[in-house]
């Protein structure tokens, strides 16, 4: 009988050892494949010219393969939406956390998690919709009413809501309850005593919160921006609806109220019409193994400061 | 238990994932072109390579017509599809959009029966086809114009080719140059669609295809039809290109003056008797030797049943 319980824990155990595996085993597959496909553009050109290429422009007679407006377009968005998701995020999170009631709390977590499960289409939909042409017709209206000079006037002008800015603020909608769910746990996760303690010497509630909690809880929270760093730069739907999608360097002044174009949104938009084992299908390949890349490197940094964290807090 | 049994039983439980996964490679390879389950009837037309017609199912099961590629076809593509599935319901038709050069890629692929098109074919793409045994045969269904659109409160009158093209290729940025106020915003579609190729080819480069002309970059490029439709009518100084049938009263049809100096306005009757300057012929594009079921279908097509829904679609049938 026990040689029987004892089989089938091996079994078990091994079963779970070999999904465990699998999954190591299927992203190595997916980088492979991503790669083989990726490393025959550098027969045409190479990696230094693909990343500072000023054109993308690949069904021109003569095409080119310039990533950086891509890059830039994908870092634009990112940026503008991370600039929107922490603070509130980070908000969010400490309400919940330390100050929110536990009525309050039980129902406002739910309804930030349920913001995740909104798929992406929707939220293009809306922005395109609804939240482009209100933040056109606010943008016209500031940029007429604001005095001072032409660039600034020009500056703050949207001719059309299909803007980076616009996919900005989806993005921020869509980040928010990643990282407002693992702030909120890492807020949680902090000991009581540090909070007492901190209370016990005199502290009010915000001096704690302040200077205590959230610094106690500072990895949990980086990690938790990075992962919405990794699900922003990914998002595809959304910022191929609402960006307007043209392969243009962001400008310093005006790029965030104008069109661009993000990498994933590039081959979202491209892939299905391109013959395969052409240089432009070489060339999507790469921006696929780039965006990998990054969410890789994205993701790594999250873990080792996760990690980082835990153990300092051994101590 | 010695440790020998433990290092044994990791190195199978590694092993496990990796048979596995090598087991899906060799599946997935690809094979010589599949012959589908041979119809009841033999494949007609001359010369028939012999490759899988119009995937038919053994007797009992229902044959699916696929049609895949250009958007600016795929509303009156459905409508075919819905009329004639009604009249035929042994069939089961399917429709699906994504820009004509998406279609080329599925007929050059075997995923698709029927490759609908609002551009001729590439010399790649036939030889990309030939190079898979597939000699891709052409199917004139209508014509279609393309109607350039602006902003209900846009105050131009009209265009010509010219003028067209400086500003789709950014040369002109403001309008007024052309008697109006703001910043030109272009809406454009985006590079899979046939409409893009023919409105590049047609009016930035004026009908040279090696002419360097291209749109601008900062053209917006929308990946549907109705989008730039939308755009257009939310915002006051844009201007963007749409095929005749998707062309109603949000926004304003921009007469394009001819090479005899006349501003024609696009309509059936001027697509139909060549007046209007930027027209074009839709196709749909097949493998050689088809089915009976697929070729009933095509025929049916250029038939005056067919060509009454191509008009009503707002499109322009075939001269009887």
């Amino acid at each position: 009988m026990r040689r029987l319980r004892r089989l089938w824990e091996k079994l078990i155990e091994g079963a779970i050892r070999v999904s465990g595996v699998a999954a190591i085993v299927f992203v190595a597959l997916i980088l492979g494949f991503l790669l083989k496909d990726a490393l025959p553009v550098l027969r045409t050109t190479t990696l230094g010219e693909l990343l500072v290429g000023h054109e993308w422009r690949p069904t021109a007679t003569e095409p080119q393969f310039g990533f950086l407006p891509l890059i830039l377009g994908s870092l634009l968005v990112t940026v503008g939406a991370l600039a929107i998701a922490i603070p509130l995020s980070v908000a969010c999170a400490t309400f919940l956390a330390e100050v929110a009631p536990r009525g309050v709390r039980d129902l406002v977590k739910p309804v930030v998690e349920l913001l995740a499960a909104i798929p992406s289409v929707v939220f293009g939909f809306v922005g395109l919709v609804v939240i482009g042409t209100a933040l056109q017709k606010a943008a016209v209206s500031t940029s007429e009413a604001v005095p001072g000079p032409e660039w600034l006037k020009a500056a703050l002008n949207m001719p059309t809501g299909m803007a980076a800015i616009t996919g900005a603020l989806m993005l921020a909608l869509m980040t928010l309850p990643t990282i407002v769910t693992i702030s909120e746990d890492a807020l949680a996760a902090v000991p009581r005593s540090y909070r007492e303690g901190s209370l016990a010497l005199g502290a009010t509630r915000w001096q704690t919160i302040v200077g205590v909690t959230l610094p106690a809880a500072k990895s949990g929270i980086i990690a938790a921006v990075m992962l919405g760093i990794g699900r922003a730069v990914g998002e595809t739907m959304t910022v191929l609806m609402v960006t307007g999608n043209a392969p243009v360097i962001p400008s310093l002044t005006s790029g965030l109220f104008r069109p661009v174009r993000t990498m994933t949104a590039t081959i979202a938009a491209e892939m299905g019409e391109t013959a395969h084992q052409t240089p432009h299908y070489h060339a999507l390949f790469m921006l696929g193994a780039l965006l990998l890349l990054t969410t890789f490197a994205v993701n790594t940094a999250a873990d080792v400061v996760m990690r980082r964290g835990k153990h300092v807090e051994r101590r | 238990m010695c440790h020998a049994h433990r290092e044994f039983g990791r190195v199978v439980v590694a092993a496990i994932p990796m048979v596995l996964v090598a087991i899906l490679l060799i599946a997935g390879c690809p094979q010589k072109p599949q012959e589908s389950t041979p119809p009841a009837q033999p494949t007609t037309g001359p010369g028939a390579t012999g490759a899988g017609p119009a995937k038919a199912a053994p007797p009992g099961g229902a044959t699916v017509i696929q049609a895949k590629g250009s958007d600016t076809l795929l509303q009156v593509a459905q409508a075919l599809a819905e009329e004639y599935q009604t009249q035929h319901p042994e069939l089961e038709m399917s429709v699906t959009g994504g820009g004509s050069g998406t279609g080329f890629q599925a007929l050059i692929e075997g995923t698709t029966d029927i490759a609908d098109a609002s551009r001729k074919i590439k010399d790649e793409e036939t030889q990309a086809a030939k190079a898979k045994g597939i000699e891709p045969v052409e199917h004139l269904v209508g014509y279609d114009g393309i109607a350039v659109i602006v902003n209900k409160a846009n105050p131009l009158k009209q265009i010509t080719i010219e003028q067209l093209s400086d500003l789709f290729v950014g040369q002109t940025k403001d309008w007024r140059a052309l008697g109006g106020t703001g910043e030109v915003v272009l809406v454009s579609r985006d590079s899979t669609s046939g409409t893009y190729e023919y409105f590049r080819e047609h009016v930035i480069q004026k009908g040279d295809k090696d002419s360097p002309r291209d749109f601008a970059a900062s053209a917006v490029m929308a990946p549907s039809t109705t989008q730039i439709r939308d755009q257009v009518a939310q915002t006051k100084t844009a201007i963007g290109y749409i095929g005749l049938g998707y062309l109603d009263d949000t926004v304003k049809a921009v007469p394009i003056v001819d090479k005899a100096g006349k501003a024609v306005l696009p309509s059936i009757a001027t697509v139909r008797d060549g007046t209007y300057p930027i027209s074009r012929p839709l196709f749909m594009y097949t493998k050689q030797g088809v089915a009976p079921a697929l070729q009933a279908y095509l025929d049916w097509i250029v038939g005056p049943e067919g060509q009454r829904i191509v008009e009503q679609e707002g499109f322009v049938p075939l001269t009887k």
